[in-house]
């Protein structure tokens, strides 16, 4: 199948860190070269997970590569990533994670010691979330060629009951629901690179969000409208996402999104907006206003649900943007990220 | 958060901004330069604008290092990026600069070595863990950041360390906020100054701003309340028809400024004749250029530069936005060729920058567009 040039519409010369970094650049290029050559087109919205039927069985699949630097860092390494990452694009897509297969990409030199302790990792982190690891495929490269390790996952699973995600399905009034505080992973990665003199008692957040989100579409089903883990490029560019997908505007209340004390110092000091930040354990959901109070009980009283909030509404205006409402009642645009995200100076 | 939201409380922020509605005369409309792009940041982030009245308006100054910095010094730069075993240190806010040929983000993806640094110590850190390479810190930033680079370079001399250079960039922010004055569109009536340059250069030096020129300054702090408490300070002084320099920012800012870090500076620095600014030209006196006894660690005493300039895009009108004549929206590129993502103009790289604070918080909510529609 031919594809006419004209429909390509990625026309930069090279690919640069920013097409990678989950923003503005990732969406042009999956949507300007790999949307019309592999799928022929590039309208439609672009979620975490592929719904494809198998002898009418309803079925979601994923796949997503890790390539973080350092391997390990407080609170999760690359394996319980590889694993939760997967888990959670099934999670949010409404799908329970059956099984995974993972590629391995090694660089030579790799001790093994460390590769044992993250194929451990990934096996403890597959048991909590209860999905069987199906199988895997080990390349090695030169020495230099890579950073340690690379781990691609590959999962699929079985979409819920009652669950019909959609943008299309977003509706003026919808609440906007976030699990539990923000910037957690990111920070704890930016600080564990040892590049900026900084401390902070922080832990990445990564989790599977699936017994969340079991319950959320068990008790409130009818009423979650959308859902998504707002992973590389953060809350800010999920959202905005939702809000181009939908054609609606997302308005956020600032002083209802949680960030925990350490994110906001870092954040405050590095010039960078906790919304902009990635997360590996939390996920965001619009659910219908009627639902919303429901929604939130139902996380409230399961483990690690806590700390659930509303932070947001959907309305008509902005239409297709996100606003955020100042603790002064003023307010400011909120747009994707763009590039990755860059300390400043003064 | 300590010290932050103190200066972030909503009833006091409700107070200013009603305080700053009484003083302000409604048959008067007031243009107010906050000369920091850290003011311009907070003002945007933080939602300001929509708390003070129509006839209060902020113009965004000079006051963002990069902004400033033409696209000749950058290409100078990075044309040494390209030496073997060569490392750039750069703050983060310099990655997304574009040169003639890309910006040090595309030098990086390209295969060069560059390093974000949060402060040039890091830099100098770079340079003893990596002996076998030289590493150039491309200091950038106003008497803010100049001292810091100063004990850089200090300590690189005392240690002896040979594998470490600076790129000077930094200028001054005196002779920026003469050059417009001095301009003969511009019409202000007051300064909301600078606060971290003040931290190092006191108060005194913008005597002749409220002497000479009439206008009342404040130096202010950057956070919602600081700003708007030196938004009512100035007012109060328009309305009894005076001009001082007054200190919002006392808890940062001595009246006199910080000695040693000006010690610093001068057995570091001294002023270049000259040197050009974006969008304000040629400035005398306006930069700081490395002292002959560190030679050794002056990237442009060492190395070959070009010392090429180029000129801004003509269609641009970084300049105009810069002196604030222009609003950001004004300019022909806006939003259209000249984004955040592919900035024409540096104003649109930072988030400092007034084009990409404006483009980033603001210029398409539907109100505003409502508004830049009037002007």
């Amino acid at each position: 199948m031919a594809t006419p040039a004209s429909k390509i519409k990625f026309r930069e010369p090279q690919i640069e860190m920013a097409h990678g970094a989950g923003g503005k650049a990732s969406r042009r290029l999956v949507e300007g070269l790999f949307a019309p050559l592999l799928f022929g087109t590039s309208q439609g919205p672009l979620g975490d997970a592929a719904h494809i039927q198998i002898n009418g069985t309803r079925m979601a699949m994923t796949t997503d590569s890790f390539v973080v630097n350092p391997l390990r860092f407080p609170g999760g390494s690359i394996g319980e990533l590889a694993i939760n990452g997967t888990v959670n694009d099934l999670a949010v897509s409404g799908a329970r994670a059956e099984a995974i297969v993972v590629s391995y990409v090694l660089e030579a030199g790799l001790p093994t010691d460390v590769l044992e302790a993250e194929v451990r990792a990934m096996a403890d982190a597959a048991d909590r979330a209860g999905v069987t690891i199906a199988g895997g495929d080990t390349k090695v490269v030169e020495h230099g060629k890579a950073d340690g390790m690379y781990i691609t996952t590959t999962g699929i699973g079985r979409l819920l009951s009652g669950a019909e995600i959609s943008p299309q399905s977003v509706r003026p009034g919808d609440q906007v629901l976030l699990s539990g505080p923000i910037g957690d992973h990111g920070i704890t990665i930016l600080l564990a690179r040892g590049e900026l003199d900084l401390e902070a008692d922080l832990r990445s957040d990564t989790r599977p969000v699936f017994p969340l989100i079991q319950a959320l579409v068990r008790e409130a089903g009818a009423g979650v409208r959308w859902m998504r883990d707002p992973t590389r490029g953060g809350v800010a560019t999920s959202l905005n996402e939702l809000a181009r997908d939908c054609g609606l505007g997302i308005v956020l209340f600032e002083e209802k999104v949680p960030v925990h004390d350490s994110v906001r110092g870092a954040c405050e000091i590095l010039g960078l907006d906790p919304l902009h930040i990635a997360n590996e354990g939390q996920f965001l959901a619009v659910i219908s206003c009627e639902l919303a109070e429901t929604a939130l009980e139902v996380l409230h009283a399961i483990p690690g649900g806590e700390e659930a909030v509303i932070i947001g509404q959907v309305r008509e205006q902005p239409a297709s943007m996100v606003s955020v409402t100042t603790l002064y009642g003023g307010n400011r645009l909120v747009d994707m990220l763009v590039g990755d995200p860059l300390p400043r100076i003064c | 958060m300590k010290f932050v939201d103190e200066f972030r409380a909503p009833e006091l922020i409700a107070k200013a901004g009603e305080e700053i509605r009484r003083l302000a005369d409604a048959n008067r409309h007031y243009r107010i330069m906050e000369v920091c792009g850290g003011h311009t940041h907070a003002i945007y982030r933080f939602g300001l604008k929509d708390l003070l009245p129509a006839n209060v308006e902020l113009i965004h100054g000079p006051g963002c290092p990069v902004c400033v910095l033409p696209m000749g010094r950058i290409d100078d730069g990075l044309s040494l990026a390209a030496e073997p075993n060569f490392i750039f240190a750069a703050f983060g806010d310099m990655m997304r600069v574009p040169g003639t040929h890309g910006s040090p983000l595309e030098y990086k993806a390209r295969g060069m070595d560059f390093r974000i640094v949060y402060s040039p110590a890091d830099a100098l850190k770079l340079a003893r863990s990596n002996p076998q390479k030289h590493v150039m810190f491309f200091a950038i930033g106003f008497e803010t950041t100049a001292p810091s680079t100063a004990l850089t370079l200090m300590r690189a001399k005392a240690e002896g360390l040979c594998n470490f250079s600076v790129f000077c960039n930094h200028v001054t922010i005196i002779p920026a906020i003469r050059a417009i004055l001095d301009s003969p569109d511009m019409r202000l009536d007051g300064f909301v100054g600078p606060g971290h340059v003040s931290t190092v250069i006191g108060c005194r030096p913008y005597a002749w701003i409220s002497g000479d020129e009439g206008k009342p300054v404040v130096v202010s702090g950057f956070e919602p309340l600081d700003i708007l408490q030196s938004i009512v300070m100035l007012l109060r002084q328009l309305r009894r028809g005076e001009a001082h320099v007054e200190n919002q920012y006392k808890r940062v800012v001595p009246w006199e400024g910080n000695r040693a870090a000006l010690r610093a500076m001068g057995e570091v620095f001294e002023l270049r004749p000259y040197f050009e600014w974006r969008g304000l030209g040629f400035i005398s006196q306006s930069a700081l250029k490395i002292r002959a006894s560190y030679a050794q660690w002056d990237a442009e005493q060492r190395f070959t530069v070009p010392g090429v300039r180029v000129t801004d895009p003509k269609a641009a009108q970084c300049g105009e936005v810069l002196k604030g004549v222009l609003k950001p929206a004004q300019c022909k590129l806006f939003g259209r060729e000249c984004t955040p993502e592919q900035p024409v103009g540096a104003l649109m790289v930072s988030s400092e920058g007034s084009c990409a604070a404006y483009y980033n918080y603001e210029h398409r909510k539907p109100v505003t567009i409502a508004s830049a529609a009037a002007i």
